[in-house]
């Protein structure tokens, strides 16, 4: 009786001491309430989508599963910080906090704490310096890549020319909405447009001083910088002036199906940059809809799917997860902390290859991270609304922005970044 | 300069009609104030979820479809029918006395003679709870109202305009319906709430509960009449408002754009919503159009832009300074 305790004991310390893999702990902060919640709960939705696909199909990432809890901030960026420092203590591996705002609270704080952050497409634009940002990360593209890709399309569409244009800039008032100012700028400089800003006070529901501005001065082009209810009730307002809408441009916070939806056959033709594809034309909704929709496993109600919010928070998990698969390679061990997520993110590779495996063939650009460029490639292309059709297609390829204007803002931001906060290069 | 001139008249023309927009939602804070002596902060949410529910029963949408489903496992989302726009919005009239009854029994009986600032917090934690069960009714995401509200340039005003002046005034046709409205709802209720017996017993219980019920006024009824009207207001201010941006969780913030409205006319005026919306309304589009001016800008050696909500609130506090009860408001002198 004696013997069979103490055998029973040390089983049961012999299995308390085996290496138990814990979760690779991926904390969703989003919103689906809020001011912003319709697009929240999108990206959230393809997020949480893509994590339980892995988790059911393959058994989470080398074999680990993923645990992704959501913690609700309502767009609010205090929020955002408090679920950051309630979660960061679980052996967070990285967070993407879908604002600007928010972003530019964590960068202090994933530094010092360091969990890599992944601001995709927002954030602070030159992050994308790895030398003075270790720690974060805003690849494939950032704002001042979308506002010179947009740039880019409007010179192929005027045969190379923009001298004596004028765009018109219509941006959220906002640290988000004044990103794209200098490089616009400098861009005009370049190319002889006339840039006319228009800034639109938060949230952005009440737009009428700017559109009879732009319905008196008639720019040849106008480019929107908001988020939420500021594009929907500019692309009434601009139908409601009869303005064309493909002289109209959104950054890719501005091109949604939220966007264009509520004004209907109105919003035919309006495009929007973007850093990925559109749609669900790829081999991985087919095993979304087998293994979360039909299981009944959605985020959502399932009705998300392939919106382009949706396609965004699925993009950046697959990227994130296959860094956390370069993080297990380059480590050897397939229960990563943070510091080796960061590593992984640095040194991942997207590649035909790498989306073919994941059944995102074509869906982005192919891109390396370097410990200098955290930003990726920064290309970009154009996708244009079918109010008929109730779609979003790709008119272009993807194509570079211009880095010999964007470089060197990158370089005297971050630069001014290292200064103030004696931050030594992080690279050499 | 002749062009900057006509300009300036499109600009406070918009800025009127703008105005009435804002003044949509205000109508709803004066009718509960002048009624019960609360401010109600939850008129915002209101709207939302006068305009949720109106695009939810239209569409045949079933209410708590995703609770439902989690917790039946079912997948219900719609009944498969969609109603005719006027069936609809009496439903949605409907759900919104009953939101009136509900909030009487459960929220307002228990708080008779009470401090109006208990009455206000209470308000607070109804827009919240109200904001949390309309987005769990109906959902978070972006609807589509689908009324027939002309939408877009009045052509007659533009091409009449541009014989007149050379130059085709704007002038949104949802704004020129929203005033049509806006007169027809000030008239009726300036007439109910003046000349009805029930509309004078409204005035008696915002006077005094305590003295209200001691004459046989019912206080349950009339709070009950009055949050339903408001509610009623509620959801024409939701579809004006939603037929610009689509139904969606912002539009409970045109709660901001009422105020400085409230603050300027008076909490008690139905006519000072009115024509404090109209003043509010024109007086921050000529401001923002007078100084992001390149004429400006030329005398003044800078321009600035997104002036409206800040200066909607600095030409309320001049008019506070001068008028503290509001161009319309009653003043209040309580003998001691």
């Amino acid at each position: 009786m004696k013997f069979t305790k103490l055998a029973s004991f040390a089983l049961a310390a012999v299995i308390g001491a085996s290496p138990v893999l814990a979760d690779l702990e991926f904390p969703s902060i989003s919103y689906r309430t809020g001011p912003f919640g319709a697009n929240g709960a999108e990206v959230a939705d393809g997020w949480a989508d893509y994590m339980t696909l892995l988790n059911e199909r393959d058994g989470g990432v080398g074999g680990v599963r993923i645990n992704a809890v959501e913690c609700e901030t309502g767009f609010n960026a205090e929020k955002t910080v408090e679920c950051y420092e309630a979660t960061k203590g679980d052996g967070a591996l990285v967070y993407a906090p879908l604002s600007t705002a928010a972003t530019y609270q964590l960068i202090p704080r994933v530094t010092a704490d360091g969990i890599p952050l992944h601001s995709m497409g927002y954030g602070r634009t030159s992050v994308a310096n790895g030398d003075v940002f270790s720690q974060v990360f805003n690849f494939p593209a950032n704002y001042w890549n979308a506002a010179s890709v947009i740039v880019n399309h409007l010179l192929d569409i005027n045969d190379g020319s923009l001298e004596g244009k004028t765009i018109a800039l219509a941006y959220h008032n906002s640290a988000f909405g004044k990103e794209p100012i200098p490089t616009l700028e400098a861009l005009g400089e370049m190319h002889g447009f006339d840039l006319t800003l228009l800034p639109i006070d938060s949230p952005g529901q009440e737009q009428k001083s700017q559109w009879l501005q732009i319905r008196r001065e008639k720019p040849d082009y106008v480019v929107i910088w908001g988020w939420g209810v500021m594009n929907q009730v500019a692309i009434q307002e601009a139908a409601n002036i009869r303005y064309p809408m493909e002289n109209f441009i959104g950054v890719w916070w501005s091109g949604s199906d939220n966007d264009v939806i509520p004004s209907g056959m109105s919003s035919d033709g309006y495009k929007a940059v973007t850093f990925h594809a559109v749609g669900t034309d790829f081999p991985v909704f087919d095993d979304i809809q087998k293994y979360v929709t039909d299981a009944g496993l959605s985020a959502g109600t399932g009705a998300n799917v392939g919106t382009i919010l949706y396609n965004r928070g699925l993009y950046q998990a697959a990227l994130l997860t296959e860094s956390v698969r370069v993080a297990q390679e380059m480590h050897g061990v397939a229960d990563i902390t943070a510091a080796m997520m960061r590593d992984g993110m640095e040194n991942l590779v997207i590649n035909d290859e790498v989306m073919g495996a994941i059944g995102l063939a074509g869906f982005g650009p192919s891109f390396e991270v370097s410990c200098e460029n955290h930003g990726g490639p920064g290309l970009g292309a154009i996708q244009q609304w079918d109010a008929t059709a109730q779609s979003w297609s790709l008119i272009t390829e993807f194509s570079g922005s211009d880095m010999s204007v964007i470089q060197p803002l990158i370089d005297a931001d971050s630069s001014a970044y290292a200064a103030e906060n004696n931050i030594e290069s992080q690279c050499n | 300069m002749y062009d900057q001139l006509l300009y300036g008249i499109e600009a406070a023309i918009n800025g009127l009609m703008t105005g009435v927009m804002y003044s949509l939602v205000a109508l709803g804070f004066v009718l509960i104030f002048k009624a019960s002596g609360i401010f109600n902060y939850a008129q915002g949410v209101m709207a939302l979820f006068a305009a949720l529910t109106l695009v939810g029963i239209q569409s045949g949408q079933v209410p708590f479809a995703h609770l439902i489903n989690a917790l039946f496992g079912t997948k219900v989302h719609h009944f498969g029918w969609t109603l005719p726009a006027v069936a609809a919005i009496l439903l949605t009239i409907g759900v919104m006395i009953l939101f009136a009854w509900l909030v009487e029994r459960y929220l307002l009986k228990h708080l008779v003679n009470q401090e109006p600032i208990i009455l206000f917090m209470a308000t607070i934690g109804l827009a919240y709870f109200m904001e949390g069960v309309g987005d769990l009714m109906w959902g978070a995401e972006i609807k589509k109202i689908d009324l027939p509200i002309p939408q877009g340039i009045n052509e007659t005003i533009d091409s009449l305009t541009y014989d007149w002046f050379g130059y085709g005034f704007y002038i949104d046709n949802l704004d020129i319906t929203a005033s049509i409205i806006a007169i027809f709802l000030v008239i009726s209720l300036t007439i109910f709430s003046q000349y009805s017996t029930t509309g004078r017993a409204l005035r008696a219980v915002a006077d005094d509960h305590q003295a209200a019920l001691s004459v046989g006024i019912s206080l349950r009824s009339i709070w009950v009449i009055v949050w339903g009207l408001a509610g009623f207001i509620a959801l024409v201010a939701g579809v004006m408002w939603g037929a610009k941006s689509g139904v969606q969780s912002s539009l409970s913030l045109i709660t901001l754009k009422a105020l400085p409205v409230l603050m300027l006319g008076g909490f008690t005026s139905i006519p000072g919503a009115i024509i404090g919306g109209m003043i509010i309304g024109m007086g921050e589009k000529v401001f923002e159009f007078v100084v992001s001016s390149s004429w400006f800008g030329d005398a003044m050696g800078f321009t600035m832009n997104a002036t409206e909500n800040w200066f909607a609130y600095v030409l309320a506090l001049i008019f506070l300074v001068f008028r503290p009860q509001g161009l319309f408001g009653e003043k209040i002198i309580e003998r001691v």
